[in-house]
């Protein structure tokens, strides 16, 4: 529609309005100082609601026509501007978690929510592989990183291994249990996919909470050993055996938050990694081609069990290793650290950043989980705030922050495929 | 070129040529409902068959009972002489079967490229490069559009590349599902054509599923017609298209 027939448009509504608020509104009766009723006159209320019917139509035409533009013109400027933007993003994000600790300003409390971040980046991008990229809907992600805690609390408290050991073994359970869950639930797919998953993110919670012999129920596990750096504890001792002592520092109780720091970067580095690798190979194009459409990967002779369990392994794995992570930055866990609303966080992480986008993912979690803190002062308003904030990206951007999937394979130069130029829901 | 528009009848099919694909006494169906009965067929080597019959005759499920899913309940169904009955899907694409399936199946999201190489994955050995190639020279329309998105093609476009991807698993034996299926008239004999020749150029066996009878059975060596999925007719392909009794059912006879 042209400015010239969205003006004639709203000219037109106002012209309606008119009509009908002239009467209403314009002329009204009321009781005069007599005792008869007298009419009184209100036109200055009725030029200003057709003014009103008049703006909100004409903004309503032309966001309206600038939609429809948008369709069938592909990217707009805006998701042009955030592609050119977009190549800086990611370098000056890593940029910026390397060199965090070593900026000044940055105390404990920063460093903390830095590595709170950096947690649900990583379960943001091993959630990613199961939903973004393999286009499985899985609500019950938490339970991975509860086996992943509960794996290391256990085995260090009943076997005194050390977090180094328990790492990969965590990892290794949480796997396990991928594959497991992803028998029952091969044949399904969308909203009963999302169903038996929550149950069972549920049951390993309600397991963790009345198993109490083992689990110690609702109590939790407390004094879960922290990690030593390859052998040297942290503490503040000085002795050569420790850490400060060993490489000659002054003792600080710093150390081992940066070190905690370091360590969830390397794993959620190490995450993506492995994700962005294996999206090269014909793994990770299964997956996608699986996402897109599964009925002709079958034709296509792509072999759709190994292809599901592989996606389920891969994700509970990482969510595992995360859980360990948690578990000895934390020294307690209990069941309450994995409810639904942790899944809920981690997959509105996922899909807010873009299904299947890193760098999106790494930005989404920065802002919930940053932006979460940042907000602590608006106390009960907090949550208002968040809500209102993610609704109105879905409304901008319903493909997420980066709706955008690069081709894992192209000739010469790549281009990116504009999520605008994709129908939601139909891939 | 042997092969030109509106088609001087096939070259003669190879009457000895050893089966590619047997099926004996096939019945398959999904859950109550029985889809197809006692169907047999037989596809020789170098061959194009083609299998035509209305809608919900049971067409498409062969194809995917030949594919393994559903799995048949009873009968047999061999590929160049080995049983793969009941094997999984899978398993039967890695001994060398493709498919085009029905609706063509594009991969939206992903280019061209990346649609090519999903076809690949059942190639048992080597690069896909060659094939690529072969499906370049089959269709040079795919070359052009190589790194573009697969859901902004054209219909026509669509189904090529889904032939292309059918055929980058170096197949023997290739089946296609409807490909003139909402295509314009022109695209489906350029796509018809393309078939023809992969067949006179490689020998490349084909099982053809269509509802176009008409241009079907012109194209193949012989055909099957399948009726509420029995077998009711088989034959030359020339010979089927002037029975009375497939103009009158397939063709439109006297409906106009």
């Amino acid at each position: 529609m042209t400015p010239a027939q969205a003006l004639r448009d709203a000219a037109l509504a106002a012209a309606v309005a008119f009509g009908l608020f002239a009467m209403l509104v314009g002329l009204r009766t009321d009781i005069g100082p007599a005792g008869g009723l007298i009419l009184r006159s209100r036109w200055a209320e009725v030029a200003l609601l057709c003014g009103i019917v008049f703006a909100g139509r004409l903004a309503i035409t032309l966001w309206a026509g600038r939609r429809a533009l948008r369709a069938t013109t592909g990217p707009t400027p805006f998701t042009l501007a955030l592609q050119r933007l977009g190549r800086f993003v990611a370098p000056v994000l890593l940029a910026l978690a390397l060199l965090l600790p070593a900026l000044p300003g940055i105390g404990r409390y920063e460093l903390d929510i830095g590595i709170l971040v950096l947690t649900y980046v990583m379960l943001g991008w091993g959630l990613n592989i199961v939903v973004g990229l393999a286009g499985l809907l899985d609500l019950g992600y938490v339970a991975f990183y509860a086996i992943g805690a509960y794996s290391y609390a256990l085995l260090a408290q009943y076997f005194g291994l050390s977090f180094w050991i328990c790492l990969p073994l965590a990892g290794i359970l949480a796997a396990f249990w991928g594959v497991l869950l992803g028998f029952p639930v091969l044949r399904l797919r969308g909203d009963y996919l999302a169903i038996v998953t929550l149950a069972f993110g549920e049951i390993i919670r309600v397991v963790l909470l009345n198993w109490t012999e083992l689990t110690g129920g609702p109590n939790g596990i407390s004094g879960i050993p922290r990690p030593s750096f390859f052998g040297l504890p942290f503490n503040m001792s000085g002795d050569p055996d420790s850490f400060a002592g060993f490489f000659g520092l002054e003792p600080s109780p710093s150390h081992r938050i940066i070190f905690l720091y370091y360590l969830i970067f390397g794993l959620a580095l190490l995450t993506n990694w492995v994700t962005i690798r294996l999206r090269r190979q014909p793994l990770g194009r299964a997956w996608e081609a699986l996402r897109e459409d599964e009925i002709a990967c079958r034709a296509l002779g792509i072999n759709i069990t190994t292809t599901k369990l592989t996606a389920f392994a891969l994700g509970a794995m990482f969510g595992g290793f995360a859980g360990a992570f948690f578990a000895t930055r934390q020294a307690f866990i209990s069941p309450e650290s994995f409810t639904f609303i942790e899944s809920a966080i981690i997959l509105a992480i996922v899909v807010l950043g873009g299904l299947g986008s890193q760098v999106g993912v790494a930005i989404a979690a920065l802002v919930m989980i940053g932006g979460f803190e940042v907000f602590r002062g608006l106390d009960e308003w907090r949550m208002l705030v968040f809500g209102g904030a993610m609704v109105v990206i879905m409304v901008l951007r319903p493909r997420g922050l980066v709706g955008t999937r690069t081709p894992s394979i192209a000739l010469g130069r790549k281009r990116a495929i504009s999520g605008d130029l994709v129908g939601e829901g139909h891939g | 070129m042997s092969a030109a528009a509106p088609g001087p009848a096939p070259a003669p099919p190879p009457g000895t040529a050893p089966a590619m694909l047997e099926i004996e006494a096939l019945s398959a169906g999904y859950g109550a409902v029985q889809a197809l009965t006692d169907v047999s067929l037989q596809v020789r080597q170098g061959e194009i068959v083609t299998l035509i019959g209305a809608n919900g005759a049971g067409k498409s499920t062969l194809l995917m009972t030949i594919c393994g899913d559903p799995k048949p309940r009873s009968g047999r169904i061999r590929l160049a002489g080995e049983d793969i009955t009941g094997q999984p899907t899978h398993a039967i694409m890695r001994r060398g079967v493709a498919q085009s399936p029905e609706g063509r199946r594009i991969f939206p999201r992903m280019t061209v490229q990346e649609n090519l190489l999903m076809g690949a994955e059942s190639l048992v050995q080597g690069d896909p490069a060659p094939q690529m190639q072969q499906a370049f020279t089959l269709f040079p329309r795919l070359r052009e559009r190589l790194s573009q998105r697969g859901g902004t093609l054209s219909g026509g476009e669509q189904q090529m590349l889904a032939i292309g991807r059918a055929l980058m698993s170096k197949p023997r034996l290739l089946l296609l599902d409807e490909p003139s299926l909402g295509l314009a008239p022109l695209v489906v004999k350029q796509i018809f054509d393309a078939i023809r020749k992969l067949n006179a150029e490689t020998g490349l066996t084909v099982l053809l599923v269509e509802q176009n009878a008409n241009l079907a059975l012109r194209l193949a060596h012989r055909g099957y017609v399948l009726v509420n999925g029995r077998i009711t007719m088989e034959g030359p392909g020339r010979a089927l298209l002037a029975r009375p009794e497939i103009r009158d059912a397939y063709l439109g006879g006297g409906h106009g």
